[in-house]
């Protein structure tokens, strides 16, 4: 197949990439960017693990194409640190014990990352509207919600 | 010595050791490894769930460009088998295969996409069997077998009393049948492996296992090693529930055959739908529950039976029917009880451990028996509970006096207190019919801690102090995301006297501590703990006699807290933690200790079905509140309470989240999950038919923790996994029951079930009973039954599907007829 370029930021940093245009974002992050934080866990769009932010927006990276994020600006769970220093969500999450095996964790933050930037003290219904679609087997969801509820508080 | 309210550590709620690099994305999970010209491994798998293998012609696809291996169950070297109780599960299926996950033939290639090309170029030629699917159906002497000459393969008993004097003596009898589905673990990494050759031979295998030690045994079985060269490294795992066990094993040992024939690395990663295909589920139970009543309430005889379906293989299915049997007659006083549990090989996917292992199923069973009884007798559902429940040295089913603090009783009456239980149980069941009606409903529950009589109990957990103060520990105990590690670590610390931020977890690695058994059965905390306990208490001996000769103070007189040595009477700070590490590597001394904790004794007579079974237990309550939409049959579970004694609550939060984990899980199974598969094929591969519970589905819950700390527990803790998992299904179909008076007798109560009491879907072709046994014979085996509204229903054991509801016994009859001329049809 023929490769085609395209040029994208990804958690700040400029990439210009030569790629396949049938494969997956995720694909892309995990395999040939090695960004492994985003994670794997239909491939179908249901369960949220592979969540990142494309202009802001969580999308869930196992339903775009490599070739859609030409010119945008990505943000995946490794962006989230800013100099050194934990996010608030990410720093919210581990005071409320929001985080069990951790594998929806990264397509948690992102999501709510998204809700936060657009809505800084969402009430609980709208937390819970913005994570319907992050599955998380473990917590039962309470925490997770407490903890993005608390972030701005 | 620290009393119990100056803890520092314990009872808090540390921050996980792991949390960080879960929230940062650097945690690693088996898919996240990668090495240098690492291989693709890929199964191909069965294509029919009950077939002899004729032929397997592999030679096209040893031909594709960039295949390096192609192998079936010739090439394995040792055993071809493997099985923790029965050793019958087939690595790479031979003669036949015996479910639709069984694999046949596995190819390693430089890309997936190869590997995949090269999969479709794999010949078999196969010659169908008869598919079993009905447990029931498989006991008959006349179904075709699965493995050997008898499709059941477990029988469990428990005998005590005599029941036909209990029920000679009992008022009236209540017999009923509970029905419940396999249910998919769903944890939401799928399986993923790495093996690479070792420099001194062998394999070292990192992967998303929870079992690492018996998956380390089968795997150097299977490759004719010794244990010493084959290293399974636990991957941080994305959640498990019981399910990573065989299905890892299986894995494991494929990758590793790959990778020792190419003497190249080998990943393989399941796509979700293999992942749910090939895994093992939780056991669908069929239940016959009996129990003879007298007008009080008193049980005077309880008489179980109770079908697990097994599925292809033996799995854990000894072991969980075993807690089954154990458990089944609930925390209630009966002195003439006679179980059986029988489980049984089908087509199906064999079915294992999974959270709660044989107990929501019959507590299913129990609870709804529970408050059938409590309205017969004209009492509520806690009355009931508290007039029949055990205290303290109760004998249990099967003889054992329970000596501990038996807190049955203070949990219930917390949980009602708690949301008004009994004025709105008495509320929600006078008010009239309308479309949507709120009903609320209880559940209790007691278990046995750890693995109990079923098995050797032992864990060791190492402590190494560093020369400069800093600490690593590591155990045999695995860490799914439950926080065993974190449990650990703030034990270590709470001994040391250290905070949580020194120490620093190492993943299990089955070469560098001694195999500590499997970590399941809620024993993380009890046994992993208790190990860490003595290991630090080791490392505390050394630092405190240094510490004495460092200062000339008696050993008695100092202690270790926030990071320093502290004289116990002036409280003044005599050296730092640093400092007296130092000072021990100075003098040669070793700040390492090794803690090996081996289970209290317990007992098992499997004849008579009496003993000792678990040496100590765990009690709790849930109530679910419900609103039910009487024309859709939709239920919205409004507010759930779980309260748990757990002992002691090492880590707070970890405790609440894994309660609130375990009541949403819970919840699925009573509303939501069914992994269905008809004549042996899965309905269900991916999220978009199996239906998790998501952030809209879980109510608001209330966590009530009691403490009653157990002398055999490190600080009185006990457990809490499983116990949060095994009560949120029947809490809620009790109150549906209380909503509706309709009470629903097959789990998940999903809209068909509650709105007209039974499933809408029949399967289409019936495997083997059909075809070969006339309809008169089939008719002769139905069972009818009077339902509380009056009418008929009736349904052949054995066919799924076949059943009818009719006003009249003779109706029903004639329509059962009719249904069953349709099928064979
Ligand atoms: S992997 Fe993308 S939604 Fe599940
Ligand atoms: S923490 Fe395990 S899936 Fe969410």
């Amino acid at each position: 197949m023929k490769k085609i370029k395209i040029s994208t930021t990804i958690n700040s940093k400029k990439y210009y990439l030569d790629i396949n245009p049938n494969v997956t974002l995720l694909d892309l992050l995990r395999d040939e960017l090695g960004l492994t934080g985003t994670k794997r866990g239909c491939e179908i769009g249901e369960c949220g693990a592979c969540t990142v932010l494309i202009n802001g927006e969580a999308v869930n990276s196992c339903l775009v194409l490599a070739p859609q994020i030409d010119g945008k600006e990505l943000l995946t769970v490794e962006g989230l640190m800013a100099e050194g220093k934990l996010h608030p969500l990410q720093q919210s999450f581990m005071d409320h014990d929001a985080v069990q095996c951790g594998f929806c964790t990264p397509g948690m933050l992102m999501s709510s990352k998204a809700l936060l930037d657009e809505n800084p003290n969402p009430a609980e219904e709208e937390i819970r509207t913005a994570i319907s679609g992050n599955l998380c087997r473990c917590t039962g969801y309470v925490q997770i919600v407490e903890a993005i509820g608390k972030v701005n508080k | 010595m620290s009393t119990q309210n100056q803890h520092k550590i314990i009872g808090k709620s540390e921050c996980r050791v792991d949390a960080w690099g879960k929230v940062t994305g650097r945690a690693k999970f088996a898919e996240d490894y990668n090495v240098g010209h690492q291989l693709w491994g890929k199964v191909l798998r069965a294509k029919h769930p009950h077939a002899k293998i004729l032929k397997i012609d592999t030679s096209k696809a040893e031909k594709v460009a960039g295949v390096e291996a192609v192998l079936t169950a010739k090439d394995i070297p040792g055993s071809k088998v493997f099985g923790i109780v029965v050793s019958n599960q087939a690595i790479l299926a031979e003669d036949k295969v015996r479910y639709l996950g069984d694999g046949v033939a596995l190819i390693a290639a430089k890309t997936e996409e190869i590997a995949d090309e090269a999969l479709s170029l794999i010949e078999v030629e196969y010659e169908p069997l008869l598919v079993v699917t009905d447990p029931e159906e498989a006991m008959n002497p006349e179904t075709i077998k699965i493995h050997g000459d008898d499709n059941t393969f477990v029988h469990h008993k428990v005998r005590k009393g005599d029941v036909d004097k209990g029920f000679a003596e009992a008022n009236f009898i209540l017999e009923k049948k509970f029905k419940t589905q396999f249910v998919e673990h769903s944890y939401i990494e799928p399986e993923a492996v790495l093996a690479e050759p070792a420099e001194q031979g062998g394999v070292r295998v990192t992967g998303s296992v929870q079992n690492l030690f018996s998956t380390r045994r089968s795997t150097a079985a299977a490759l004719n090693l010794p244990l010493n060269k084959v290293q399974i490294i636990q991957a941080t795992l994305g959640g498990s529930f019981g399910g990573k066990d065989e299905a890892m094993t299986s894995m494991c040992i494929r990758a590793a055959l790959l990778c020792l024939k190419t003497c190249k690395p080998v990943k393989m990663v399941n796509t979700r739908e293999e992942s749910m295909l090939e895994s093992y589920k939780r056991h669908p139970y069929t239940l016959y529950y009996k129990w003879g009543v007298k007008n009080d309430g008193t049980i005077t005889a309880m008489e179980i039976r109770i079908i697990a379906d097994g599925g292809a293989y033996a799995s854990m299915s000894p072991f969980v029917t075993w807690r089954s049997v154990v458990q089944a007659t609930g925390p209630y006083y009966c002195d003439n009880v006679k179980t059986d549990i029988y489980a049984v090989y089908t087509n199906n996917n064999y079915t294992g451990a999974m959270r709660g292992f044989g107990s929501p199923q019959v507590n299913f069973a129990i609870e709804s028996m529970m408050d059938i009884l409590a309205e017969k007798v004209g009492k509520d559902p806690l009355e009931i509970r508290l007039q029949n429940g055990f205290e303290r040295g109760a004998i249990t089913a099967t003889g054992q006096n329970l000596e501990h603090n038996v807190s049955l009783k203070e949990v219930l009456q917390k949980a009602t207190a708690e949301i008004n239980f009994q004025e709105k149980w008495k509320k929600y069941r006078s008010e009239p019919n309308t479309q949507k009606k709120r009903g609320i409903g209880l559940a209790c529950s007691y278990r046995g801690v750890s693995l109990g009589a079923e098995g050797t109990d032992a864990v060791g957990t190492i402590i190494s102090v560093q020369t400069d103060g800093s600490v690593i520990v590591s155990s045999g105990i695995t860490d799914m995301g439950q926080g065993a590690q974190t449990q650990m670590s703030q034990i270590a610390a709470e001994v040391l006297g250290i905070s949580m931020d020194r120490i620093q977890f190492l993943n299990t690695n089955t070469s560098r501590v001694p195999d500590s058994g499997p970590t399941v059965a809620s024993r993380g905390t009890i046994m992993g703990g208790s190990a860490a306990k003595k290991a630090a208490e080791i490392v505390q001996a050394t630092l405190l006699t240094t510490a004495s000769e460092m200062t000339g103070l008696d050993v008695q007189s100092l202690e270790l807290k926030d990071n320093y040595l502290i004289d116990i009477e002036s409280g003044q700070r005599l050296a730092s933690f640093n400092e007296l590490a130092a000072e021990c590597f100075k003098k040669g001394r070793p700040t390492y200790g090794f803690g090996w904790h081996k289970s209290p004794k317990t007992s098992w007579d499997e004849d008579h079905g009496q003993g000792e079974a678990y040496f100590t237990w765990v009690y709790g309550a849930n109530i679910a509140e419900v609103e039910v939409d009487t024309e859709t049959g939709k239920v919205d579970v409004l507010n759930f309470v779980s309260c748990h004694d757990v002992g002691k609550a090492i880590n707070r939060g970890a405790v609440l989240g894994q309660i609130y984990g375990g009541v949403a899980m819970g919840l699925g199974y009573g509303l939501l999950e069914e992994f269905e598969i008809e004549n042996g094929i899965p309905k269900q591969l991916n999220f978009d038919e199996y239906s998790l519970p998501t952030s809209m589905d879980v109510p608001k819950i209330k966590a009530i923790v009691v403490e009653n700390e157990d002398a055999l527990g490190p600080f009185g803790a006990k457990s809490i996994g499983e116990p949060a998992n095994e009560l949120a299904a029947p809490a809620i179909i009790n109150a549906i029951y209380n909503a509706t008076g309709k009470r629903i007798y097959e789990l998940p109560a999903n809209l068909e079930r509650v709105l007209l009491g039974h499933k809408l879907v029949r399967p289409k072709e019936r495997g083997s009973v059909l075809k070969e046994k006339d309809i008169q014979a089939a008719m002769h085996r139905a069972v009818y039954e009077l339902l509380p509204d009056g009418t008929f229903y009736a349904e052949i054991p054995g066919l799924q599907g076949v059943y009818a509801n009719a006003k009249s016994l003779e109706e029903c009859r004639e329509q059962l007829q009719e249904v069953l001329e349709k099928e064979v049809a």
